[in-house]
């Protein structure tokens, strides 16, 4: 569990552990059942250590309900979080080259892992679609899944041009 | 192509083509649109034909629903020979055993949806009444009940391809052919729609989707890749991942 979404699911109000997982469980929908229960308590006890967040004394001693807030380096935190623009990088290099050395090294036929390839992204696409297909319509958790969905077709687009690229490469061999 | 046997063998098959051809023009202005083409499709399956335009995917979907003649080759239906149908009888054929869903929904401008609807019922023979019974429960089922009796201009496009879907059901076909039918659509159109052809699939209607919407393909029993004229790929999408979707994003690490 990244600790900037922990941390900026603190912002709104002190809160514990067994709030924050159901409100991630919300926001998330299908999604959250890849989460593992105890990811946002490890999370919470990893930020405790770094001094992003603190206790808040509460008469309770059961450990999935201790009360945390933000501490002024978590708020610093979570204000520098909102305004990074980094981005994930789709991996497509390592992909590219697994090509490059097929074909040069003869490991393999370039147009045969493109298509293997495909097949395996047009499951997942299978599983997306089908689980935005069952959401609500304009739900948070169904414009992530649409989100997944476009990612995923672009994905094929790019292998479809590196299956014309390479179709065309083996023709001219 | 697929190492998989096929999940039908040709007596089962509702499809079936054999060196099936089209070409256009002559001499150096030849087109091999559809280029010997074997293809079984089971009943109950949900096939999607995908390639960049001009593949002939198209031209193959005209030819399965009668909308064309092949110039060689052969092609049966539900264990009927069609490649040398008449016109007449291929308009019989049109009518009674295919159901069509275009991109541009095709709907009469001037009736409205219930009559859209009615109106190949009626073609087929079958009584006013008949006809606008079977209208006004596949609206119902399309969710349009309260839609019956709008012109298609008071529609929403994916409205609009939903009375199009009930007008392709309204003679209970053999088979369903759709050619882009999310090309028009924006995204909760396109899933509305997807949601209408899962309940078909699930009733165990068979399919043929010609598509460039991987969402439409990876919603199908099988895809297949036409690239000039003939078949490139082949591949059997049942079952999915097995991995989590949560996977795909990073979520369970």
């Amino acid at each position: 569990m990244q600790q900037e979404v922990v941390l900026a699911m603190l912002a709104k109000e002190p809160s514990h552990g067994y709030e924050l997982q159901a409100r991630l469980g919300r926001a998330l929908g299908p999604l959250a059942e890849g989460i593992n229960e105890g990811q946002v308590y490890v999370t919470l006890t990893r930020l405790e250590k770094g001094g992003f967040v603190a206790r808040v004394d509460t008469p309770t001693e059961r450990p999935d309900r201790k009360v945390y807030r933000l501490t002024p380096a978590g708020q610093e935190r979570v204000t520098e979080w909102m305004s990074d623009v980094s981005w994930p990088r789709p991996d497509l290099t390592e992909f590219h080259m697994k090509l490059v050395a097929a074909a040069q090294a003869s490991l393999a036929d370039p147009i045969s892992i493109v298509d293997a390839q495909r097949r395996e992204l047009l499951r997942r696409l299978r599983d997306a679609t089908s689980a935005a297909m069952q959401e609500q319509e304009g739900s948070g958790s169904a414009l992530l899944l649409e989100g997944i969905v476009l990612r995923l077709q672009a994905d094929l687009r790019w292998l479809e041009a590196c299956e014309t690229s390479w179709t065309d490469r083996s023709k001219d061999r | 192509m697929t190492t998989e046997e096929p999940i039908t063998g040709p007596q089962q098959a509702l499809v079936r083509a054999r060196g099936l051809r089209k070409e256009y023009g002559r001499d150096e202005g030849l087109v091999r649109a559809v280029d010997g083409i074997d293809l079984d499709i089971g009943r109950g399956e949900t096939v999607a034909v995908m390639g960049p335009s001009g593949c002939g995917k198209s031209t193959l979907l005209h030819l399965i629903g009668g909308l064309d003649r092949p110039s060689g080759g052969e092609l049966w239906l539900d264990d009927r020979r069609i490649d040398g149908l008449g016109e007449r009888a291929l308009a019989r054929l049109r009518r009674r055993e295919i159901g069509f869903i275009f991109q541009a929904f095709h709907l009469m401008d001037e009736l409205t949806a219930r009559e859209n609807v009615e109106l190949p019922a009626l073609l087929a023979g079958r009584s006013p009444r008949d006809a606008r019974m079977r209208a006004i429960s596949l609206l119902g089922e399309v969710g349009l009940a309260d839609r019956s009796n709008h012109l298609p201009s008071a529609l929403s496009g994916g409205q609009r391809q939903r009375v199009a879907i009930a007008r392709a059901l309204v003679n209970e076909p053999t088979v369903v052919l759709a050619d882009e039918p999310t090309g028009n659509l924006d995204s909760i159109a396109t899933y509305e729609v997807l949601r209408l052809l899962a309940r078909l699939r699930a009733s165990g209607l068979t399919i043929v989707i010609v598509t460039h919407d991987e969402r439409v393909a990876a919603t199908t029993d099988r895809l297949i890749s036409m690239r000039d004229g003939t078949f490139v790929d082949e591949t059997r999408l049942l079952g999915g991942t097995r991995g989590k979707l949560a996977g795909f994003i990073g979520l369970d690490r």
